[in-house]
């Protein structure tokens, strides 16, 4: 745990966005999870990720469970909601708060104790539902705070620090997501946050619900050898099947590639994501086979990242739902009391 | 880009900008520390180590310390770096049984210093402790040169430079008050082992324009007035006084005339204010001191009366520039100025003059006629002479004697041990890790936010009234506290260990300058501009290393670095560590040398 505090000066030349922020105005609390930790390498790349959308801060919601990864909303976007929920419980938390405003932007943080094991159901429902939301899962395959127990998401057959080899089988989240109808799957690596930042982007503008799964580093309890999730054995197995250039709004693009390298996928809301291919015959739109690919390489050891799967139309639970336009605390006494005769054709509609 | 070797001694000596900056290197933020340790003696004692007169230049330097500070760069104003030395000095403890004590044994070696300036004080500091037989020679009955006739009492008090001149002549040095030395063949031939020549530069330069010869009983020239003024010989001055020149000699000359009379006193410059050569600090006092200063005016005329000075006539001018950017004074065409004005005081200058050189003793000069000196060993063409301080190179300031001084007295110690002069000592280094435990460390690194703080003055009436009155009250305990909380401790460096680092960016992410990129190596400009922040300032280096395992580099941009230690804790694996590099310049066989 650090105690100095993080000086408040900053670089004279660092850029600022469009709202006059510097990354620095992103930031939270100074980091109180061990040094070297992968989740500080995601909380950079979200910060990174908000400075370039220009996001007002304000306009953010975090919402997290328990855990080392679910500490870490209080290090970035120090000015934004947050909500520190039960265990394995933020997709419960994040989805009402979601029914009530759907004019915020949601993150939720979550790990893969939070997520795959005690918060599993709470998982898959969130996805199914296509709650409009950013679910980033730290996933280190350890039980950090409870020092280094095998965690759901732990590779059968990878070993522990103390040299334990784990039996029972491995949850893969990105494969849990793309079965329960998450319109946007990806997944990246704490230590490479160039491909990282991209994808929170794209995630944050996409309508639905955007699954990341972060593979983080332990380096307190995972990172030896004979763990499938520390930096060494991540970056020798990584298999990008694609890297995610840039992200426009509706400005005209220009881009100087290769024909078929370059994929442009446009979202809902008319921003483009430059989708350069790394394996030429990867589709992104393809369930199945995005399904069939992450098996195949998963048994040979490889570990799978980039955009796994969008879908082209997505919608969400609002959609779903056919709610009101905008959030529930703007509507006035007018629209919530309709008067008698709103009433009695109701009552008519259920007699 | 190449990895960088940290291992040869410049590379960190740069990080330390102000002791990089200082001519005599020295240790800036170590006697910071100590002094913010409230452990003023010490403090004192590395200044006097490495400055020779830390009371003196507390008051008195010309900082190139301060515009070099990091501060400077990270946040407005530089640490009052000259400030906080005197604090030193003026809350030290007796240090008298600190200080080397004169040789038991001569070693037959007798050195001949002419001169009784920092610079020839600075070589007979270092040299006289060894043994040698030191001379000083200077016209003025006390020792101090420049030091003491130039600049003014309320700026400098008597007894802090008799105090600093005295431990020096308390090391067994023959000071030889009242003497001129007029030839130096006449010197050479006395059988002195060496000659070192700290004569300063003596003469002030006049100004031949009409009416200097009818007016002359009321035109001065500044450096001479000064040290009438400060021998005493010359206590008053007409009431309204006209300054010519814009160097510190003149914002000596017009204060110094506020407090004998003047009462509309003026500073006139040819060139514009900010390219006036006085320090901005004492531009800043004379204002305050309700002296205007005019600029872009040339003086044509002194206009006169019966033998008696009316003013002076001035003609408008504007800086143009050409391609160059060379600067020309053109006329603007506009009505010439006249100020009225009772007396004269002519600061637009010093020269050098060694009227007493002959000029066949084997001693060459150039077209100049300035003396030829090697600005390494400080040697002239004459294998037995040395020169040093404004005599060597024209006029500069006391810590440039000071630094001259050691490098003449380590020439002059091999030339008498039969040793290569051309050969220099190395200096030396220490470093150390500056870790205590896994969060702590043995130096302050929360950085404070604090602007700087101004220095205590006396009030403005008072310290009119009387010449002797220093203006500058200094730090009190309290202020020289917080003001030596704002240095950054730029000698506790951030050493990189390639082999430990498993690339987590840990350091990347906490470092609040985005000082650290991990990237594909590149060219330097190129490099530069890739950087997590972009790297313009092109004095600072990269710290470059190579060694990673994913073939990157580690690319550190050392510009605005804080020194703040947060990459080393947050590092997982000990790549990052803060050393305290001590870089020591070598003195003279290290006789001076406290700690040795």
């Amino acid at each position: 745990m650090t105690y100095v505090v993080k000086p408040k000066f900053h670089h004279p030349e660092l850029p600022k966005n469009k709202l006059g922020f510097t990354h620095r105005d992103y930031e939270g609390a100074v980091s109180t999870l061990c040094a070297g930790c992968g989740h500080d390498s995601i909380t950079a790349s979200i910060v990174e990720a908000c400075f370039e959308l220009a996001i007002e801060p304000h306009r953010v919601a975090k919402v997290s469970g328990i855990g080392c990864s679910s500490k870490t909303p209080t290090y970035f976007l120090g000015n934004s909601h947050g909500f520190n929920s039960v265990h394995g419980r933020m997709p419960s938390v994040l989805t009402g708060a979601n029914l009530a405003n759907r004019d915020l932007i949601y993150l939720g943080v979550s790990g893969d104790g939070d997520s795959a094991s005690i918060g599993f159901g709470q998982f898959a429902h969130c996805m199914r539902r296509g709650v409009n939301m950013v679910y980033i899962v730290e996933n280190n395959g350890v039980y950090g705070l409870t020092k280094g127990q095998f965690s759901a998401t732990a590779d059968r057959g990878s070993k522990s620090k103390r040299g334990i080899t784990n039996t029972d089988n491995a949850i893969d989240m990105v494969g849990i997501a793309l079965q329960s109808g998450a319109s946007f799957v990806a997944r990246s690596f704490s230590g490479d946050k160039k491909q990282l930042t991209p994808l929170i982007k794209a995630a944050i503008e996409h309508r639905g619900a955007a699954f990341i799964d972060v593979i983080s580093p332990c380096v307190a309890f995972n990172n030896h050898a004979g763990s499938t999730k520390s930096f060494d054995y991540v970056r020798e197995h990584n298999e990008a099947v694609n890297f995610l250039d840039f992200i426009t709004a509706r400005a005209p693009i220009h881009v100087d590639y290769a024909p078929g390298t370059v994929e442009m996928v446009e979202q809902h809301d008319g921003t483009v994501l430059a989708l350069r291919k790394l394996n030429a015959e990867y589709d992104v739109h393809d369930l199945e086979a995005a399904m069939s690919f992450l098996h195949h390489h998963a048994a040979k050891g490889q570990i799978v990242t980039g955009l796994l799967y969008v879908e082209n139309e997505s919608e969400d639970l609002h959609c779903h739902l056919n709610t009101v336009e905008g959030p529930l605390n703007t509507l006035s006494e007018k629209e919530l009391c309709p008067g008698s005769a709103a009433l009695e054709k109701i009552n008519a509609a259920l007699r | 880009m190449k990895h960088t070797d940290i291992s040869v001694p410049d590379y960190f000596h740069k990080v330390v900008d102000c002791q990089w900056a200082c001519p005599a290197h020295t240790p800036v933020p170590e006697y910071i520390r100590l002094i913010a340790a409230g452990r003023y003696t010490d403090a004192y004692m590395i200044n006097w180590e490495s400055n020779v007169f830390p009371g003196i230049l507390g008051r008195t330097c010309d900082r190139p310390c301060e515009p070099a500070c990091r501060r400077g760069r990270v946040e407005k104003d530089p640490v009052a770096i000259c400030r906080l030395k005197r604090v030193a000095a003026d809350f030290k403890d007796d240090i008298r049984d600190r200080l080397p004590k004169p040789a038991e044994k001569k070693n037959g070696k007798r050195i001949a210093l002419v001169g009784g300036g920092p610079a020839s004080l600075a070589v007979a500091r270092d040299l006289a402790p060894m043994g040698y037989e030191c001379v000083v020679f200077d016209q003025d009955p006390q020792a101090g040169g420049m030091m003491r006739t130039q600049i003014p009492k309320f700026r400098l008090p008597e007894s802090v430079l008799d105090e600093e001149c005295q431990y020096i002549l308390d090391l067994g040095i023959e000071f030889v008050g009242g003497k001129r030395i007029d030839s130096m063949k006449a010197l050479l031939s006395e059988g002195f082992d060496a000659i070192f020549v700290g004569c300063g530069a003596p003469r002030g330069r006049d100004l031949d324009i009409p009416g200097r010869k009818e007016a002359v009983k009321n035109i001065h020239i500044g450096i001479d007035w000064l040290s009438s003024v400060s021998f005493g010989h010359i206590d008053k001055i007409g009431k309204r006084v006209i300054v010519l020149g814009g160097g510190n000699t003149a914002m000596d000359c017009c204060r110094s005339s506020r407090r004998l009379g003047g009462e509309d006193v003026k500073v006139v410059v040819r060139s514009g204010f900010e390219e006036m050569k006085a320090s901005p600090w004492e531009k800043e006092d004379a204002i305050h001191e309700d002296i205007p200063i005019f600029n872009f005016l040339v003086p044509k005329e002194f206009t006169h009366e019966n033998g008696k000075l009316t003013g002076v006539l001035f003609e408008k001018v504007k800086a143009e520039y050409d391609p160059k950017g060379r600067r020309k004074l053109v006329p603007t065409g506009e009505p010439d100025q006249h100020f009225p004005c009772d007396d004269v005081l002519v600061a637009v200058g010093q020269e050098n003059a060694f009227p007493w050189i002959e000029r066949d003793c084997g001693i060459e000069f150039d077209k100049w006629d300035m003396p030829k000196v090697d600005p390494k060993t400080m040697a002239s063409s004459n294998p037995k002479v040395f020169f040093g301080g404004d005599a060597a190179f024209g006029p500069k300031n006391i810590i440039w004697a000071v630094a001259h001084g050691h490098e003449a007295a380590i020439s002059i110690d091999r030339l008498c041990r039969g040793e290569d002069i051309g050969v220099r000592p190395a200096p030396q280094v220490t470093i150390a890790s500056q870790k205590m435990g896994i969060h702590e460390w043995s130096y302050d690194n929360e950085i404070t936010l604090d602007k700087r703080y101004r220095v205590p003055h006396r009030e403005k009436s008072a310290a009119l009234r009387n010449i002797r009155a220093e203006v500058e009250l200094g730090y009190d305990v309290e202020l020289a506290l917080k003001e030596a909380e704002r240095c950054l401790n730029c000698d506790v460096q951030t050493v990189f260990t390639g082999q430990l680092c498993i690339e987590c960016d840990a350091c990347v992410d906490i470092c609040p300058m985005d000082c650290i990129t991990f990237t594909e190596n590149g060219e330097e400009t190129e490099l530069r501009g890739r950087l997590q922040a972009p790297a313009k300032n092109l004095t600072q280096d990269l710290y470059v290393a190579n060694n990673l395992k994913t073939g990157r580099v580690m690319v550190k941009d050392e510009d605005v670095c804080l020194h703040c230690g947060l990459c080393a804790e947050r590092c997982p694996t000990g790549a990052w560590d803060m050393q305290k590099y001590l870089i020591d310049m070598t003195l003279a066989e290290q006789a001076c040398h406290l700690k040795a």
